[in-house]
């Protein structure tokens, strides 16, 4: 397909595309700066109050406060933790219902209006039930975390799995295949990409899952920071845990990204 | 006796808000090796008839004979073949061939080996680890086929098997395949909208009604031309009389 000598225009063409994703990132990265410099800036003149929207350098110092008292990355760490229980196991719970209801053409016809109901609830409104039932802790929140990406999941794998071309489930049927066959077979690999693009819907999911679960209980974790920040008037910390949080939720999604790219060719 | 036999079958589809009657005392006989032809009217019913006879669907009445034996199913001698090639994406040609075997659990050493043969055979080695997206549609239905005649059916359905297929492609393929069956001796049943096509492969073409189907016609093709191939039959002084009688034959569908 590639010609050994790329000719002129096909070079002219590749300097032109870099040069504009070069532009591109270069004005990303600026735009980055200038919001922080404008920010210590006015906080430094007094245009704005520190004690209300904090100010950079005082973010970074909270950070190397903390990070000395050594008590972040133990924060980061519980959420992160629950999150990434909270996304894995609603995908794999939510996948084996799917399957069960799959399986049952019964069970699915009588949960159906059952699942729109609990679909259409906002998850969060179970938060103070779910806590009274399970106890004011962990298993609270990842519970949450779990409640909210379960529904959702259940819902767009059993639509995956109804996705299949009947002409490969009668194909197979005519080589012998039962159920749990075609199961195997056809309807899971052929669902795979989308169990993972729910996968990747849940990292969010979870996320918010967490993060209220803590608001709501919790006495370790990023959530926790930001409560206990507000509560104590302390900004910086707030302002701390938002960042550190919105930089792990984009790692997490990254990495789901690269397994999915993997995955989905 | 034939190979297949069909005893008055019939087959009425159910919904709530209505019933529809398809095939009505439908009785055929296929001999052994032969290569049967089904034509008939869009909707009449001809997919319904081969998936009955795939046992994916039981008929409201009647009986199917193998070897002049009840057809039992599963039925691991017959082989289906879609319009669609429904090769799995997600398996290499080879996994895809071999698919069968894996779901029948008969990988056995002699399968294997028996499947390597037809796909050294059927010119399919070099694309053995290959994807079904990276291979043409002709190609596709070849692979389509191997995975059939890999479990080793007596009978292959062939559903509309080339109509996915542009015109230059079908021509190819349909020769290509009419080729493997014969060398492989296996009797066919297909169904085909392309009264040409049909012509061109059949040995007997069976012409059905409109809905509720029932057999109105049957043509026994003899053309009188050496080593028939469905590439040469085309050329056969007998082909446009065939073509036209069938053709009135379809034509008459309301009366
Ligand atoms: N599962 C089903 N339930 C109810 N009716 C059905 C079902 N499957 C097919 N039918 C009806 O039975 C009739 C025959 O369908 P069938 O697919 O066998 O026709 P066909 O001859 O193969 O049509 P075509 O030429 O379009 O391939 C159609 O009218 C169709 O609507
Ligand atoms: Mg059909």
């Amino acid at each position: 397909m590639i010609n050994n000598t790329p000719s002129k225009e096909h070079l002219d063409y590749i300097s032109r595309v870099k040069r504009r994703n070069t532009l591109i990132t270069l004005t990303r990265i600026l735009i980055l700066i200038i919001f922080i410099a404008q920010w210590e800036i006015t906080a430094r003149l007094k245009i704005v109050d520190p004690f209300l929207v904090s100010q950079p350098s005082r973010i970074v110092n909270t950070f190397f406060k903390l990070m000395q008292e050594g008590h972040l990355l133990r924060h980061t760490y519980v959420t992160c933790i629950e999150t990434i229980i909270g996304f894995i196991s609603g995908t794999i719970i939510g996948t084996l219902i799917a399957i069960i209801l799959w399986l049952s053409d019964f069970i699915n016809k009588v949960l159906e209006p059952y699942l729109v109901v609990l679909n259409a609830l906002p998850k969060i409104a179970l938060g103070p039930i779910l806590i009274f039932w399970v106890g004011n802790g962990q298993p609270a929140i990842i519970i949450i975390a779990l409640t909210i990406s379960l529904i959702v999941t259940i819902i767009s794998v059993l639509t995956g799995f109804n996705d299949v071309d009947e002409d490969m489930i009668k194909l197979v049927k005519t080589f012998g295949a039962n159920k749990y066959q075609v199961l195997r077979y056809v309807v899971l690999p052929h669902s795979l990409p989308t169990i993972i693009s729910t996968l990747k819907i849940n990292v969010g999911l979870s996320w918010v899952g967490v993060i209220v679960g803590e608001f709501l209980v919790a006495k370790e974790g990023l959530g926790f920071l930001i409560v206990f920040g507000g509560q104590v008037a302390q900004l910086d910390m707030v302002m701390l845990s938002i960042i550190i949080l919105s930089i792990i939720a984009y790692i997490m999604y990254a990495i789901v990204s690269k397994i999915e790219s993997i995955y989905i060719k | 006796m034939g190979k297949l036999t069909l005893n008055n079958v019939s087959m009425t589809y159910h919904t709530l808000h209505n019933e529809t009657k398809t095939l009505e005392d439908i009785n055929i006989k296929v001999d052994d090796g032969e290569f049967v032809v089904l034509v008939g009217p869009s909707g009449c019913g001809k997919s319904t008839l081969l998936s009955i006879i795939a046992g994916l669907i039981t008929p409201t009445s009647g009986e199917i004979y193998l070897d002049d034996k009840i057809l039992s199913y599963p039925c691991n001698k017959i082989g289906y073949m879609f319009q669609k090639d429904t090769l799995f994406e997600w398996r290499s040609i080879y996994k895809n061939i071999t698919l069968g075997l894996e779901i029948r659990k008969e990988m056995t050493k002699e399968n294997i080996e028996f499947a390597n043969t037809l796909i050294e055979k059927y010119g399919l080695s070099s694309f053995k680890n290959y994807y079904p997206s990276q291979l043409s549609g002709g190609m596709r239905q070849r692979v389509a086929l191997i995975r059939t005649l890999v479990l080793n059916p007596e009978i292959l359905l062939l559903d509309e098997p080339f109509s996915a297929l542009d015109y230059h492609t079908r021509l190819l393929v349909s020769d290509e395949i009419y080729k493997i069956i014969k060398a492989e001796g296996k009797t066919a049943l297909m169904v085909t909208h392309d009264i040409a096509e049909a012509i061109s492969l059949a040995d007997r073409i069976i012409v059905l009604s409109s809905r509720p189907a029932k057999i109105k016609k049957e043509f026994n093709i003899k053309l009188s031309i050496e080593d028939r191939t469905p590439l040469t039959s085309r050329n056969a002084p007998e082909f446009k009389d065939y073509f036209n009688l069938i053709w009135k034959e379809l034509d008459k569908y309301d009366k």
